[in-house]
């Protein structure tokens, strides 16, 4: 039986408890499913620019706190990042545990899925070579976030796309979808939720269920994308302007021995 | 892939094989013979109707080569010994019509089992292994039996429930078919999961979730299937095992909760 132990009045998994690898594969779906959700709720703010600059500019403002405080707090943004890079680190550690170590496992694998061609267990591969580009390069970009947490808006986030940062993002955009689809495809049959596995019949139509969940957001982030890259060749942007909504001129101020600002009706240009 | 889509599209690379010639092409190997090492050698017969890969092996036995090992008893899919890598997939030639395979169609043995010779493999010490670690017995409450006792009364539903489990041959397809049997070989694969859900249903049975929790609520059992379900795919007997290790999974889950 389970060995419990206690600290103080708490109870607690102490090493050698048989209750571990039971916490682990609970831990490794629950991060997952967090992350599934959290990487759709981004993608569905990112894309807000597909709406306009005022609207990405309204859920800037949020996520820096616009709720609570009258000046941006980008450091919100940072404790986000931070927070998403532990759930983050937690669950590649944990899926890491299920990789394949050594010649042995890996030559067995690969002649094993070889030989199956079976959609789900090459999905498996998939899902590994995903994660794996996403600890690297999601590393990549939460730390820069973590970093930089102000340089987010209608012109900063255009101005790093268009100077590069498009590749970073739709290594992203393809590893984080795909490994999203396929990682809740699996956590669905994994537990039986919903009678999905019942029947092979069950287990295709969730998986084209997945597929197509996939396609969108894969849409929905490319056009995000060169909706950014379009800004990005904006003269506004290129002069390193940060975007101003329209109608708050009074947060921009002045500069000494210079003309004032002067800001259109639109926001969109600023002229001296 | 379905298993039909699969056909078809070996099929289509290869043409379908209805009549004429056709060619198997089977993996050799005697571990008792320590100077033989594994080749793959072509045989060529002539189809006829209705013929089964089984069929076929045999009379390549009786009228080609009479050294070539493997395994049978019932012909009819219940026993479990005739099964195979069919073109690297898990089935049992008894169940595998010649029609549905191109030609040449390529047999194996299965992976994960001590090999005897050629096609054949013992799956009966991995599954008395499996049983003794996973106790696939009922643990009664009483251990004194007495013969001319009645046995205490079952509802039809628990005991059709039971026997759809219990139709387990023990064929050894689905732990050829498990990604995490062939990488990690003490995982005890859907035969042993699906062994202990059957228990977990049976009244007869005293042992509670703890009991099961010691046997596999390890990632040698039911935390370490990442369901990929090659096992569901495959299995002859058609056994709703990814159902079962779902149900097992929550159940021991909950024992850890």
């Amino acid at each position: 039986m389970s060995r419990l132990d206690t600290v103080g009045d708490t109870l607690v998994l102490a090493p050698g408890d048989r209750r571990w690898p039971a916490w682990l594969d609970l831990l490794q779906g629950l991060s997952g499913l967090l992350l599934v959700l959290f990487m759709w709720a981004h993608l569905f703010a990112v894309s807000s620019i597909l709406l306009g600059k005022p609207a990405m500019y309204r859920v800037t403002r949020f996520f820096e706190g616009s709720l609570f405080f009258d000046t941006p707090q980008p450091w919100l943004v940072s404790l986000v990042a931070l927070f998403i890079f532990v759930i983050f680190v937690l669950h590649t550690l944990l899926a890491l545990r299920k990789l394949p170590s050594g010649y042995r496992q890996w030559r067995a694998w690969l002649v094993h899925m070889g030989g199956m061609r079976h959609e789900e267990t090459s999905l498996w591969l998939v899902q590994v070579i995903t994660g794996l580009v996403l600890m690297f390069f999601a590393t990549a970009h939460l730390l820069e976030l973590f970093l930089h947490p102000s340089n987010i808006g209608p012109h900063a986030s255009a101005a790093r796309i268009a100077s590069g940062g498009w590749v970073l993002g739709l290594v992203l955009l393809l590893s984080v979808e795909v490994h999203a689809g396929i990682g809740l495809y699996r956590l669905i049959v994994k537990w039986g939720w919903f009678g999905l596995v019942d029947t092979a019949a069950r287990r295709r139509r969730l998986r084209r269920f997945v597929y197509a969940l996939v396609a969108f957001f894969l849409l929905l982030g490319v056009t995000t994308q060169m909706a950014y890259l379009r800004i990005g060749k904006e003269s506004a942007v290129r002069d390193g302007l940060r975007y101003v909504p329209p109608g708050s001129a009074q947060i921009v101020p002045p500069l000494s021995d210079e003309a004032p600002l002067r800001i259109s009706q639109t926001g969109e240009e600023v002229k001296r | 892939m379905s298993e039909d889509e699969i056909l078809a599209r070996d099929t289509a690379v290869h043409g379908a094989a209805t009549s004429g010639e056709f060619t198997l092409e089977v993996l050799r190997c005697n571990p008792a013979d320590p100077e033989d090492r594994p080749r793959w050698q072509s045989f060529t017969l002539e189809l006829t109707e209705g013929m089964t890969l089984f069929i076929a092996l045999t009379e390549l036995r009786e009228t080609q080569d009479p050294s070539l090992q493997f395994d049978f008893v019932c012909r009819a899919g219940i026993c479990g010994s005739c099964a195979m890598l069919i073109n690297g997939r898990p089935g049992l030639a008894c169940r595998t019509l010649i029609a549905d395979l191109p030609s040449p169609t390529r047999l194996a043995p299965l992976p994960g089992f001590a090999l005897i010779g050629d096609l054949s493999v013992d799956t009966g010490r991995w599954m008395r292994g499996m049983s003794e670690r996973l106790e696939t017995w009922v643990h009664g409450l009483d251990t004194e039996r007495d013969p001319a006792r009645l046995e205490a009364p079952m509802e039809p539903e628990v005991a059709e429930a039971i026997y759809e489990l219990e139709r387990c041959i023990e064929c050894g397809c689905c732990i050829a078919a498990c990604g995490t049997a062939q990488m990690r070989e003490d995982f005890v694969g859907a035969v042993g999961l699906n062994k202990l859900a059957r228990f977990h249903l049976d009244p007869r049975d005293a042992r509670d979730d703890g009991a099961y929790f010691d046997l596999v609520g390890d990632d040698d059992g039911v935390f370490g299937c990442m369901s990929l379900l090659g096992c569901d795919d495959v299995c002859p007997k058609d056994l709703p095992l990814g159902t079962q290790i779902a149900f097992l999974r929550r159940r021991m889950a909950r024992q850890a909760l």
